[in-house]
């Protein structure tokens, strides 16, 4: 508390009000302040708490002493909190309502709520350190003209101004914040090649290395990445773009579709392929789209609907006599089967194995025994 | 006698109604088949289906399976299509079942007169169904209403004519 100065409320040239909360207790570290309930300002520079009837009584602390905050969810009969760290006093520091305090963070008590905005548009300046860029000192200012548009417009052409400032201070605003989103997708997109060139180094060596589960796992793991993802953005939206992205699908899934047996539940594609996709991410509506583009360009997969719903994608040349054939061998080698226990045969998962007994039920090869202990298989002895 | 149950009968999706059509009617022509030798066996006329559940037939304890009520009321139904099973009242929870059909028994009636050589004798039905010449054949002990059931079948082939008489019911071969 004792970093706090006495301040008479008001806004300095270059400081812009950010947000305002009525309804704020100050605390003294964990003890309550000898202050009232009162408004805390942020500004892009100060922090500043106003009481609510006594305006003379104002006090203000520079964003600059924050050192980090935090949030303190409510409970029973407690208001949310925000707890602000501070930097030690300054010994030429002015005079504030508390000479000396134990602690080095206080709290704001928001017995009122709006502690979310607040939180957050306090996040905000703490990140882009406005202060650092147009000191208060300073008297006048060229680029941010808000003192300019005070003094010069005025009534509606001035609001005017004024918002179409703020338009412009957001889209800056957003626009930084994507740039490093970008510059994230950059590396990215190395981090995808570099993967490449490992997983390939491993492809080559695999003939002297053995079966090395492990490293299989990993040059699997690597060879994941696409180095040029098909988004909306390179191919357009619409059919082009689906028809892009079904060619793209094709290529990558082949793997892993002969590893599985040749058959993926559509939701297991769609993490699969947005795992490799890293940043362009798919939308499941896309995924699906751009799988019923499979047939049409003749690619070797295929978009499956089973009659219950369960949408998977499958290798074309992957035989539906074959699969009854192999559900009969396993049902007739064990007796009777659950989908769980030929999940575990086949090693597949269970909605998948689930769906092949139940297309060789519909063919006329198994059949059914529904009792308390779940749903097993025969084979077709009628 | 002991009654021979059919293989199905240890199979446990022989008590699941199967889904698939082709897969399901053979299931259905086997319970069709095993409820109708086993009310032969045991010479019964009438099936309640909520006693049915927890007889032998429909409820096999050493596999621990036993047919649902809506099954027993699907294979009922499909007894009922061939023929051998009329219900007694409109929810069909009774039922009568006829694991011979009133003509087929007629027959079996009419060959055992032609083969005493007593076309166009007069019997009474009590004669028919209880009488002592009867104890060795299948008819023995078949309740009127079957009785009489198989001998109107024979009255509309033409073979004998029911006659009512003073304390009951008469039929007279031709």
């Amino acid at each position: 508390m004792d970093r706090f100065v006495w301040s008479n409320g008001l806004l300095e040239m270059n400081e812009t009000l950010v947000i305002q909360q009525r309804g704020v207790r100050l605390y003294d570290g964990d003890e309550k302040a000898k202050l009232d309930v009162g408004v805390v300002l942020l500004s892009t520079h100060r922090l500043i708490w106003r009481d609510m009837k006594n305006h003379e009584c104002c006090i203000a602390i520079l964003l600059s002493q924050i050192i980090f905050f935090e949030e303190q969810a409510a409970g029973i009969g407690k208001s949310a909190k925000i707890v602000i760290h501070l930097h030690p006093v300054s010994p030429n520091k002015e005079p504030g309502p508390y000479q000396h305090s134990k602690y080095s963070y206080i709290k704001l008590s928001f017995k009122e709520h709006g502690q979310i905005e607040f939180y957050r548009r306090l996040t905000e300046e703490m990140t882009q350190k406005r202060w650092e860029r147009t000191p208060v000192s300073q008297p006048m200012s060229t680029t941010t003209g808000p003192q300019a548009g005070r003094t010069r417009a005025v009534g509606i052409v001035g609001i005017e101004r004024k918002l179409e400032e703020k338009r412009k201070e957001t889209d800056k605003n957003i626009s930084e914040a994507f740039e490093d989103l970008s510059k994230l997708m950059e590396k990215a997109k190395e981090m995808v090649e570099l993967s490449r060139s490992i997983a390939s180094k491993i492809k080559e060596k695999q003939g002297d290395i053995t079966e090395d589960e492990t490293i299989r796992f990993k040059s699997y793991l690597l060879s994941m990445g696409i180095a040029n993802p098909v988004t909306r953005e390179t191919h357009g939206s619409g059919t082009h773009y689906h028809m892009q992205l079904a060619k793209q699908l094709g290529d990558m899934l082949l793997a892993p579709l002969e590893e599985r047996g040749g058959m993926m539940a559509l939701t297991e594609v769609y993490c699969l392929v947005n795992r490799a996709r890293g940043m362009e991410l798919l939308s499941p509506e896309d995924l699906v789209n751009a799988c019923k583009m499979f047939e049409s360009l003749k690619l070797p997969l295929r978009l499956r609907v089973f009659d219950s719903g369960v949408m998977v994608v499958q290798l074309q040349s992957h035989s539906e006599e074959e699969m009854i054939a192999s559900a009969l061998d396993n049902v007739s080698e064990k007796g009777s089967l659950t989908s769980e226990e030929f999940a575990k045969l086949l090693g597949l998962s269970v909605l998948l194995a689930k769906e092949r007994l139940l297309l060789a039920e519909k063919m006329g090869h198994l059949c059914r025994d529904d009792s308390v202990e779940g749903l097993r298989f025969y084979p077709n002895l009628f | 006698m002991s009654f021979e149950w059919p293989w199905q009968y240890n199979f446990p999706p022989f008590f699941t109604l199967q889904p698939n059509v082709d897969t399901r009617q053979k299931q259905l022509a086997a319970w069709c088949s095993l409820t109708l030798s086993y009310c032969r066996h045991r010479k019964l006329y009438t099936l309640d289906v909520m006693e049915a559940q927890e007889s032998p037939v429909f409820n096999n304890k050493k596999i621990e399976r036993k047919l649902s009520v809506e099954a027993i009321q699907v294979v009922f139904e499909e007894l009922r299509k061939k023929g051998n099973l009329e219900w007694m009242d409109k929810n069909k929870t009774r039922c009568l079942i006829m694991w011979r059909r009133p003509e087929e028994w007629g027959k079996l009636i009419y060959q055992w007169v032609s083969r005493n050589g007593m076309v166009n004798s007069v019997f009474t039905l009590y004669e028919l169904s209880n009488g002592d010449d009867t104890e060795s054949e299948e008819f023995h002990g078949l309740e009127e209403w079957m009785l009489l059931r198989s001998l109107q079948a024979l009255q509309t082939e033409g073979k004998a004519e029911i006659i009512s008489m003073d304390d009951g019911k008469g039929v007279k071969f031709f």
